[in-house]
């Protein structure tokens, strides 16, 4: 079986085989709907409880305050479309460098009368300071900033921002997909009022997330039906994703400092290795998260290298898998104001709980040859 | 070998079949890329399975794998497909049209859509739980955008007159959905004579995986949706956010099974159904709810007069089932959908809900009766009500005493 070295851990990362031995009873003999009350369903419910109660605490949030989505996009649409619902229409303010599923349920706002606004990052893509005392002097009513980017790794001042944000009485909402696992995440010493996290990037199954929620935000379901999730979330619950998740969560929490000390200096060879070919690191003078990388060399177009990346073995990306099909240049480069041919030759790696030095020589070898190919192919096209 | 409790609770949700499970296992494994990563065969691979599922999903309904959606189940069909439709053609007119018997799924949507100005009418269903056709007629307006009915009942296991519905509202120009989270499997759907615009499916209902589910939106001629789920523009930008690849090779596996055994499966949970029927159906005061004919072969709900309900529940132990009461947190209310047939809440307390599926024994329909008999007959025993009617007293015309 081909099997690259996979290199796309912000993509998606292989189940822990810690969660997925917990999720497997839960697709075999403990079939039961946690709503029916005979012992099938009190089984399930209760396993339900659980999972909740460890992602709670890896997060530090009571699990009253944790509601079980489908996956993050279905929690930043539940938010940011949810709370819109029973507020009367202001301004919402999202960081320019956030994902899709924040941006666009952000601007479906608009057609109820919402207003716009995004908060512009500098040249690192950190969260531009006078940008941001504007928008607060126009008083939003909502604001979204993620706290770790999926393209460049950066990390926001998400606690300052949201202790801004309280001072003029706005719901602060932060996108943590990207940070969980990797850099300690404290709902409750971040200070925002809500927090999106999803199962599939810290190891735990696709097809489950969270809304991390102060309890005094009233929230209109996204999902009407049986009532589920206290009537926020309707729908029969996912009882082996919700474990895999609640265990991934637990596990994934439990070796952060380590696993983000060997990552960081798994990716500090990376870099270096990079940065000898010529390479150009985006935002390596932010803070970051510990295991992402994102590049470019000029006159490199990022997908043919990636995909001759892919034929040697190495499963990396050119910007987020949720806009890979799309040709454009990545959002998060152009709005730190990085010009379109550069961001262009934009890759991502991001490493992972079973990445290992070879891994990263490899890469680095690989990458190198392959640069060397592309470039010894446009001499010669050049020369003829 | 009896398990205890038996499982007669198909409807509420299946075990996963063994088959499924297998099929789903590589995708929990060594096969765990994004199916959005265009960059690998990681992704590539798991595209490639979503893709042969969405298949799958088409071919047991005859349809386009074109027009399957994925989402995560069918309650978050449900709202897509109803909120989707309403708010994409409220230029046309407001007014929604359902039946009082549907899931909470379709009735909490349609309620959330007549907050936000929608009119919207519960038809009542006839007390064999089938909606009168005339009735349906004559309850559409000019302004009429959107009717959905649901194929198969939950609850008492009957089967709406779909083919009929489809070409009223289709003469009339008025999108037609179809929650169909009960009927896979268990009736022939063939969405190219079928004139029905939206359906909705589950994958847990047909011995899939819980958390998936799709829906299905007719391209010839071409249902139109409001997406309800914004992000990466999945799924067309019909429904945003990243694809469950096992979810989905599990319900496509299922579905595939589904396609392929149900003829040989339904005769043989009708044969097991009819002799749980005759079964109960010699305890004395007992009702079957809801259209023996028109009617899916996996169902029995009947109900048990001079049975306290709660105590029914407690005595059956042994047998998991469902009852017609939901649990709410303070109070006990008598199912609604029992309520529709003309069911007083007393009865409607008292009734059982019993699904058989794939994987129902002889021996475990026989123990069942059996139970039945002897906790009932106990019950009676027990209550005062029967003593009196036992005795000839008209309960109707008894002048209670308040206390």
């Amino acid at each position: 079986m081909f099997a690259p070295v996979y290199l796309d851990w912000n993509a998606t990362t292989p189940l822990d085989p810690v969660a997925r031995a917990a999720m497997l009873p839960w697709l075999d003999a403990r079939f039961g709907n946690a709503s029916s009350r005979h012992e099938y369903g009190r089984q399930a419910r209760a396993a339900i409880d659980e999972a909740r109660a460890r992602v709670a605490a890896a997060v530090g949030a009571h699990p009253t305050e944790v509601i079980f989505t489908s996956c993050g996009s279905e929690a930043n649409n539940l938010f940011i479309k949810g709370a819109a619902a029973l507020m009367k229409p202001g301004l919402v303010a999202v960081g320019a460098i956030e994902h899709p599923c924040v941006r666009e349920p952000a601007k479906q706002l608009r057609r109820g009368g919402w207003t716009l606004r995004e908060i512009a990052v500098d040249t690192a893509g950190r969260i531009d300071g006078d940008d941001w005392k504007a928008v607060l002097e126009a008083k939003p009513s909502l604001v979204s900033v993620m706290l770790a980017n999926n393209e460049t790794g950066v990390l926001q001042d998400v606690a300052a921002l949201a202790h801004d944000a309280r001072t003029i009485e706005a719901w602060f909402h932060s996108d943590a997909v990207q940070a969980l696992g990797k850099i300690p995440v404290d709902f409750r010493a971040l200070g925002v009022h809500a927090m999106t996290l999803s199962g599939h990037k810290i190891g735990g199954p696709l097809g489950v997330g969270a809304l991390v929620i102060d309890k005094r935000i009233e929230l209109a379901p996204l999902i009407a039906g049986g009532g589920q999730e206290r009537g926020l979330r309707s729908g029969t619950e996912n009882v082996a994703a919700i474990v895999g998740f609640g265990v991934a969560c637990e596990h994934a929490t439990a070796r952060l400092e380590d696993e983000a000390r060997r990552l960081a200096g798994l990716r500090d060879r990376l870099e270096a290795g990079l940065v000898a070919s010529g390479m150009r690191i985006f935002s390596a003078e932010a803070p970051r998260l510990p295991n992402t990388t994102f590049f470019a060399a000029d006159g490199f177009d990022g997908e043919t290298l990636v995909a001759k990346l892919d034929r040697a073995g190495f499963a990396c990306a050119s910007g987020s898998a949720c806009s890979s099909a799309n040709p454009e240049p990545s959002h998060t480069l152009l709005a730190m104001g990085v010009e379109r041919e550069a961001a262009r030759g934009a890759m991502r790696v991001s490493l992972g709980r079973d990445t290992t030095l070879a891994d990263v020589e490899g890469f680095l070898a690989a990458f190198e040859r392959l640069t060397n190919e592309l470039n010894n192919l446009t001499a010669m096209a050049v020369q003829s | 070998m009896l398990k205890f409790p038996i499982y007669l609770d198909y409807s509420a949700t299946t075990p996963v079949d063994p088959r499924v499970a297998q099929a789903m296992i590589p995708w929990l494994t060594e096969h765990f890329g994004n199916p959005a990563s265009r960059s690998h065969a990681y992704g590539w691979e798991a595209e490639k399975a979503v893709e042969d599922a969405r298949e799958e999903v088409a071919r047991l309904v005859n349809a386009d794998a074109k027009e399957i959606v994925w989402t995560s189940g069918a309650t978050e069909s449900n709202n897509l497909a109803i909120k989707g439709a309403a708010q994409f053609y409220k230029g046309k007119g407001k007014h929604i049209l359902t039946l009082k018997t549907e899931h909470k799924a379709v009735l909490d949507t349609f309620r959330e859509l007549e907050r936000q100005g929608f009119e919207a009418t519960y038809l009542d269903v006839q007390e064999n739980g089938l909606v009168d056709l005339s009735v349906l007629k004559d309850a559409i307006r000019p302004d009429t955008v959107l009717v959905s009915v649901m194929f198969v009942n939950n609850e008492i296991g009957v089967v709406q007159p779909i083919a009929e519905i489809g070409e009223i509202c289709r003469e009339k120009g008025i999108v037609f959905h179809v929650d169909a989270a009960q009927a896979t499997g268990k009736v022939e759907i063939d969405l190219s004579k079928l004139k029905v615009d939206l359906m909705s499916f589950s994958a847990h209902k047909t011995y899939g995986p819980k958390g998936i589910g799709a829906l299905y939106v007719r391209r010839k001629p071409r249902a139109r949706l409001e997406a309800q789920m914004h992000g990466g523009g999945h799924e067309r930008g019909l429904r945003s956010g990243t694809l469950a690849t096992h979810q989905i090779v599990g319900m496509g596996e299922a579905f595939r099974i589904a396609r392929e055994e149900m003829k040989t499966e339904n005769e043989r949970v009708r044969v097991l159904r009819d002799r749980l029927m005759k079964g109960l159906q010699d305890i004395d005061a007992t009702y079957i709810n809801g259209d023996v004919e028109h009617r899916v072969p996996h169902n029995l709900n009947i109900s048990f007069a001079y049975v306290e309900g709660e105590s029914l529940i407690m005595a059956i132990k042994d047998v998991a089932v469902s009852s017609g009461s939901a649990c709410t947190s303070a109070s006990l209310e008598p199912s609604y959908v029992l309520r529709a047939l003309g069911r007083n809440d007393e009865l409607a307390h008292s009734s059982i809900r019993f699904t058989i599926g794939r994987f129902t024994t002889e021996e475990e329909v026989d123990y069942t009766i059996d139970l039945l008999h002897k906790k009932i007959g106990k019950l009676r025993e027990l209550s005062p009500l029967w003593e009196m009617v036992q005795d000839g007293v008209d309960l109707d015309s008894v002048q209670w005493a308040a206390h």
